[in-house]
């Protein structure tokens, strides 16, 4: 709550004037629906951790969760690949329904990137070896060609000479970068982020945030979860509110932020614009 | 004061300079750690004076006094007048050099004895190959197959014009190192696969099984599982099936040191981040595709000191076998001392059966240091 955001407030005018853009491109985005979550419910023991959540995200969408802890967001876009369970409702990830069948959840994980808050590389793999393993293993690539494929999003994230590193060597923010970069080999048709900000040092956040633009310009598919407010202002075609399990509000930034109509959204921005 | 410095340095004086080597020098060291204060100074001396005199005595024992050969009468029987009458003032080393084939190759026929040397020399090799970095490759798992196979051969002959010896007249250190390679060798991969099985949540019947196989094996003693290996297992097979007493005891080993290998390794999979696991599901890894390339590189690697332990424990604990009937190296030991004329002269065999042990175990942890110092030095942080 405390990190900076990336696109400092310059004042309410530019604000404005960015979020009638976001605004705009939010209408006019009616692709076919990359993720949907209909009515979907989960318990950890008694605990009501998701209430009827439905999302729908189309192609191309880029969706910015947000909500206090504890509120489910995390719980929430674990599961669209299915790193947690849930127990009641549907979730539908590019045509394919999630289910107990193997190989469909082979087939969602080899289509969704996801990108961790707390980096989870491999240590005892190179930057490189990080990146080429599921080319190399999933998606049976030559070496040759996956080490190839490795360098030029390496050269992407802008961290191409530590191909040879290992990750105990590089800071946080690289670490970052090389895990958005070993997603990206995959080739997804849609990225995950659960807070890939908070676990860095406010001088890491702005190059982590600056590569995950760069990927919102591409076009890719994004869910992130973040309190990176200014980050959902620039990029997020949508904002959804979760608190306590629900999603609360859900709109276009500008909208969401200038007028909550919930005291719950409200007391949270209040929260996260004190931290500002 | 700045300036009388700044001229003083260059050159030291020789005070000075005697006081700085002295600092860094085994005098200075010797000052600080063994006589820093007069009760250290009085404990020094008293150790000192203790160390002193063992490794006098020893050495007058061991060395000075100590008889390395013996005559031998017309009969061939060992003349050990001498070394009994040096009994206690000098070692008798005689009884090495007239037993140390009967010790370290068993009752294997004495004109064969070269095969089981080569076995020996061969595990050493297979030893010193697999430690080395550069043959962790696919190709390590055929040399292993090769080099067991050439020990099956070696050791039982009746192929390749070698006369046939079978199990009963092995012994030695052949016998030993065959229980705890094979042992290991196949209890590591077994481990491997019960630490797995325990931690499975999707496959609770699994688990149950792994959880009662580990409890139950690690609440028997050794000998106890070696006893039921040799008496009771024969009487549930059917009449006529004999299974070999050592394949039994080595079955016995491999089935009890799983159990704690398993246990060890369950260990280096608890203290793995579940980040890790989680990383490789959500880039599309299969379970075994997860286990081999990111989970068990990194857990065993967190447990190389508590599994090279386990490893020597079980190295030694190969010489429990004397209770079943197998002449391992240490029981080979006991029965070179069964000899009329040597029968005395148990200190000198144990001695010597100690180097044996303690070269192959002292190997074992020397090397699991190295391994360590260079896993980690790949991964510098």
């Amino acid at each position: 709550m405390t990190s900076i955001a990336p696109v400092p407030a310059e004042g309410e005018r530019q604000f404005m004037s960015q979020t009638m853009q976001n605004g705009q491109m939010a209408q006019t985005l009616a692709g076919p629906p990359a993720i949907v979550l209909d009515k979907v419910n989960k318990w950890y023991g008694a605990m009501h951790v998701l209430r009827d959540v439905s999302l729908t995200v189309t192609e191309k969408e880029r969706v910015v969760v947000c909500g206090p802890s504890g509120s489910g967001k995390s719980t929430m876009i674990r599961c669209i690949n299915r790193l947690e369970t849930h127990q009641e409702g549907r979730i539908i990830v590019d045509g394919t329904e999630l289910t107990d069948d193997l190989r469909a959840l082979d087939t969602i994980r080899r289509e969704v990137g996801m990108v961790f808050q707390s980096f989870n590389l491999f240590p005892h793999l190179t930057i490189l070896e990080n990146c080429t393993l599921a080319p190399i293993w999933v998606r049976k690539m030559p070496k040759a060609e996956a080490e190839a494929l490795a360098m030029s999003y390496l050269e992407r994230v802008k961290i191409p000479e530590q191909a040879k590193k290992y990750p105990g060597q590089l800071s946080g923010g690289q670490q970052q970068r090389v895990a958005i970069a070993r997603a990206l080999c995959m080739k997804p048709k849609i990225m995950l982020f659960d807070e890939p900000t908070s676990a860095l040092d406010p001088e890491m956040i702005k190059e982590v945030l600056d590569t995950m633009i760069g990927l919102a310009d591409d076009g890719m598919t994004m869910v992130c979860v973040t309190h990176e407010m200014g980050f959902a202002r620039q990029v997020a075609h949508r904002v959804v509110f979760m608190d306590r399990g629900e999603v609360v509000e859900s709109g276009a930034p500008g909208e969401l932020f200038e007028n909550p109509r919930t005291d719950r959204l409200k007391l949270f921005l209040s929260q996260i614009l004190r931290g500002h | 004061m700045s300036h009388a410095t700044v001229t003083a340095e260059p050159v030291p004086t020789p005070a000075r300079l005697q006081a700085k080597v002295a600092a860094i020098g085994p005098l200075a060291w010797a000052r600080t750690n063994l006589f820093g204060s007069v009760w250290s100074t009085a404990v020094t001396l008293a150790l000192g004076y203790l160390i002193a005199r063992v490794a006098v005595s020893l050495f007058a024992w061991g060395v000075l006094h100590a008889v390395w050969s013996v005559p031998y009468g017309s009969t061939g029987i060992a003349d050990t007048s001498v070394c009994q009458n040096l009994k206690g003032i000098g070692a008798c080393w005689a009884v090495l050099g007239d037993k140390y084939r009967l010790i370290l190759f068993g009752r294997y026929p004495y004109d064969q004895q070269w095969r089981p040397a080569i076995v020996v020399l061969l595990f050493i090799g297979l030893y010193a190959v697999s430690g080395m970095r550069r043959f962790w490759r696919k190709e390590l798992a055929l040399i292993w197959i090769v080099t067991l196979t050439l020990v099956g051969i070696l050791m039982w002959g009746g192929v390749l014009g070698l006369p046939l010896v079978t199990e009963d007249y092995w012994g030695g250190l052949p016998i030993t190192l065959i229980l705890a390679t094979f042992g290991l060798a196949f209890a590591f991969p077994l481990a491997v696969l019960v630490a797995l099985g325990r931690r499975s949540t999707g496959l609770p019947a699994v688990r149950m099984l792994c959880v009662l196989y580990v409890e139950i094996i690690r609440g028997v003693p050794l000998i106890a599982v070696l006893f039921m290996a040799s008496v009771m297992f024969p009487l549930f097979m059917p009449a006529g099936v004999n299974v070999d007493k050592l394949l039994r005891a080595q079955i016995a080993f491999i089935l009890f040191a799983a159990a704690y290998l398993a246990e060890v390794i369950r260990g280096g999979l608890q203290a793995l981040p579940k980040g890790q696991s989680e990383a490789a599901d959500a880039l599309g890894l299969s379970y075994w595709k997860k286990t081999r390339l990111i989970v068990l590189p990194q857990a065993l690697r967190l447990v190389i000191p508590p599994l090279v332990n386990t490893f020597i424990g079980f190295f030694k604990d190969t010489s429990l076998v004397l209770i079943i009937g197998l002449f391992d190296l240490l029981t080979m030991g006991k029965v070179a001392l069964s000899d009329p004329p040597w029968q005395s002269f148990s200190t000198e065999v144990y001695i010597g059966l100690a180097v044996v042990y303690i070269a192959f175990c002292y190997a074992m942890s020397k090397y699991s240091r190295s391994l360590e110092r260079d896993l980690n030095r790949a991964r510098a942080r």
